[in-house]
């Protein structure tokens, strides 16, 4: 057992990936936070961060660009980072495909007629998987550039993490599909190449449709076809970052029962996928140590005497049974976690009673993510 | 303007992980116990309804899960399939596109096909006069959307239809839906929150971007997940004192902490409830935290009781 610090030794890239509402943009920022602590040069990616928190680390503002955290930040803070840094961006993914449209597109005149086609103004939001795709697409830009020794990426929320692994390969069976190749003849909808059943196909089609949308679509799909080995070149590579061993998926997760089954399944399938998991954050726990055993009808007798107040010594005692009840359910769904990943790394983060909204707050985090092992953990949590 | 649970369309959305299902099925319930014939339509392909009722699989198939309450999980290629079998009413058509390979990959790549028909399906559930024929009419459909960012683009999708194809049977048919969902009497809207900073963030922004982009009504906001202020600022500093006086056992101190936990975080989570009274427009509801480890049909139901 051991911590995210020995995790992320010697590796470049770290993906912190799950369900949405997990914390995972608080622990993609604890882990960049902690990582430049220990001297390197730390940028993280991340989706929508709470305001207070980039308010906090002077990011109000933050961009498609990488912003640098102020290092009197870190002074104040009382921690010395040996020289790291700590940056940060936020992910557009509009602003991402917008640039790599203008990478890949042959000429002008193709590349206009793409950013102009209303088809391709709704693709950002309406392709399924674009923004995930295009959350790997700035990553590997990023590392391309090698300006730094450590990427972070908080991926976008989506209602199955799954999409995330999935949206590289939806990409391309978009821009590779039939589909694709279908308008691609400059005869409009390629009749004339198909035998006469896709001629009638395309005119049942258009009585559903109207000839219009035909027409949009086919516009859209010709512009495309031209930038299509631009992207499958870039795509192939990203796939080749994800599987590097320099890179870590970090799956986090929430207690409750649906967050782990997702984690389980997240889990599974990056090992199929031969992608290089790295452990399970669970966010939000309620440690059993802080809880310890106890006999319901002598602590309500110690409590009303300590506190002389029988009613009152009534509900902090339901209140701690609730409590209990909390840390029974975190454990037992942890054991069932544990178990499928076969002892790879588990790091449960306690619940916390307040938000966390600044640097002091990330390293209150990062004390966990980063101990030596469960039993250091554990211990921390009793002594809070 | 009709109370939430009398329009014939609810649709729930909010950020990822703040109970939309558990918040739609609530509502489903509550409707149901009112006499209403309530269907709650779930769009991804985790099914929560029927799994909370401890049953099989719905699928695509309107499912009784208890009085008055059906449950239908809407898959967009089943969608797809129902909608060209209404639509081409020769056979021999319909036959044709289906099978054909080109027009499957059409379908499959046209940005945004699968939500409009997915919308299209739950249209067509909320019809009094269905198209589907023998199909069971009921009074409320109730939506579990998809998460904020993808919800947004979701609801949108019959505009951009009807705006991208100018003219033809596809427009009239998205303006159709386009005008049911912003259509207030009939159409309302529940977000979900949870008393944190970034879901109350969140659910302010996307009430402004559903009330003034998409144009839908948004009839109410539900903050989920509140924690009961169980104990005074005055038995707080008691238990303080107590707790930190070092005499006791090691449960007695661990039960006085936990009270004093629970007393931040209710505290805390109150702040939240203020800021989202103050950020959104529609009227904001509580629920309750649910201290039991599963929610289960009865703790929904008991949810369910509190919710309207």
């Amino acid at each position: 057992m051991a911590g995210v610090g020995e995790l992320l030794e010697g590796k470049r890239v770290c993906i912190c990936a799950g369900s949405g509402g997990v914390g995972k943009t608080t622990s993609s920022a604890a882990i960049a936070a902690g990582m430049a602590a220990r001297g390197k040069k730390v940028a993280v990616l991340t989706i929508d961060p709470a305001k207070r928190l980039a308010d906090s680390l002077g990011l109000p503002e933050l961009g498609n660009e990488e912003r640098q955290v102020d290092p009197k930040l870190f002074s104040e803070a009382d921690i010395d980072t040996n020289g790291g840094e700590l940056w940060a961006m936020m992910l557009d993914a509009k602003a991402t495909f917008d640039e790599l449209v203008r990478r890949h597109a042959p000429d002008a005149e193709t590349r206009d007629r793409i950013l102009s086609n209303r088809i391709y103004q709704q693709l950002s939001n309406a392709l399924a998987g674009s923004q995930e795709y295009m959350a790997m697409e700035k990553l590997f830009e990023l590392h391309a550039e090698d300006r730094y020794d450590l990427l972070v990426l908080d991926t976008p929320p989506s209602r199955n993490a799954l999409d995330f692994l999935e949206a590289p390969k939806r990409l391309m069976q978009f821009i590779e599909g039939r589909a694709l190749q279908v308008f691609m003849r400059p005869t409009g909808f390629g009749m004339k190449v198909f035998g006469r059943g896709t001629s009638m196909m395309f005119s049942v089609l258009r009585r559903l449709t109207g000839v219009e949308v035909l027409e949009d679509l086919s516009e859209f799909f010709q512009a495309f076809s031209g930038m299509v080995g631009g992207f499958r070149e870039r795509a192939k590579r990203v796939n080749e970052l994800l599987a590097n061993q320099e890179t870590c998926f970090l799956v986090v997760c929430a207690p409750q029962g649906e967050p782990i089954t997702e984690a389980v399944y997240f889990h599974r399938r990056l090992v199929e996928a031969k992608l290089p998991f790295g452990g399970v954050i669970v966010n939000k726990v309620h440690y059993e140590s802080e809880l310890p055993d106890h006999d319901p009808g002598a602590l309500r007798g110690e409590l009303t005497s300590a506190l002389d107040d029988e009613d009152l010594a009534q509900r902090v005692v339901a209140n701690y049974e609730d409590y209990r009840a909390l840390a029974a359910r975190d454990r037992k769904n942890i054991k069932r976690l544990t178990a499928e990943m076969r002892a790879r790394l588990v790091i449960q983060v306690p619940y916390l009673d307040t938000d966390v909204h600044d640097l002091a707050g990330l390293m209150r985090i990062n004390e966990y993510l980063f101990a030596a092992g469960a039993r250091e953990r554990t211990a921390i949590a009793a002594e809070a | 303007m009709p109370d939430l649970l009398d329009k014939r369309l609810v649709i729930v959305t909010g950020k990822g992980g703040v109970g939309k299902s558990t918040v739609a099925l609530a509502l489903g319930l509550a409707a149901a116990a009112e006499g209403r014939r309530t269907i709650v339509c779930e769009v991804s392909s985790q099914e929560h309804t029927s799994q909370v009722f401890n049953r099989a699989q719905v699928g695509f198939h309107e499912v009784e899960m208890a009085e008055n309450l059906w449950s239908i999980s809407i898959d967009p290629d089943e969608a797809m399939r129902e909608y060209l079998l209404l639509q081409l009413k020769v056979r021999a058509m319909r036959d044709l596109l289906m099978r054909s390979r080109i027009f499957n990959y059409l379908a499959a790549a046209t940005p945004g096909l699968r939500e409009l028909v997915t919308i299209g399906k739950i249209w067509e559930v909320a019809l009094p006069d269905r198209k589907v024929k023998k199909a069971r009419k009921y009074d409320l459909v109730i939506v579990d959307a998809p998460a904020t960012g993808h919800g947004v683009a979701f609801l949108q999708t019959p505009r951009t239809f009807a705006n991208v194809a100018r003219v033809g049977p596809i427009k009239a048919q998205a303006e159709g839906l386009e005008t049911f969902l912003v259509n207030h009497r009939k159409t309302g809207v529940a977000i979900v929150a949870l008393p944190e900073e970034m879901p109350v963030n969140e659910t302010a922004s996307l009430e402004h971007t559903l009330t003034e982009e998409v144009g839908v009504s948004v009839d109410r906001v539900y903050m989920n997940a509140l924690y009961p202020e169980r104990f005074s600022r005055d038995e707080a500093e008691r238990l303080e004192t107590v707790s930190s006086n070092g005499n006791g056992n090691g449960s007695l101190r661990a039960a006085c902490r936990a009270a004093l936990s629970e007393t931040r975080r209710a505290g805390a989570q109150r702040e939240q409830l203020a800021r989202l009274a103050e950020l959104v427009s529609a009227p904001v509801r509580t629920l309750p935290f649910v201290f039991e480890p599963e929610l289960g049909v009865d703790e929904i139901r008991r949810l369910s009781e509190a919710i309207d």
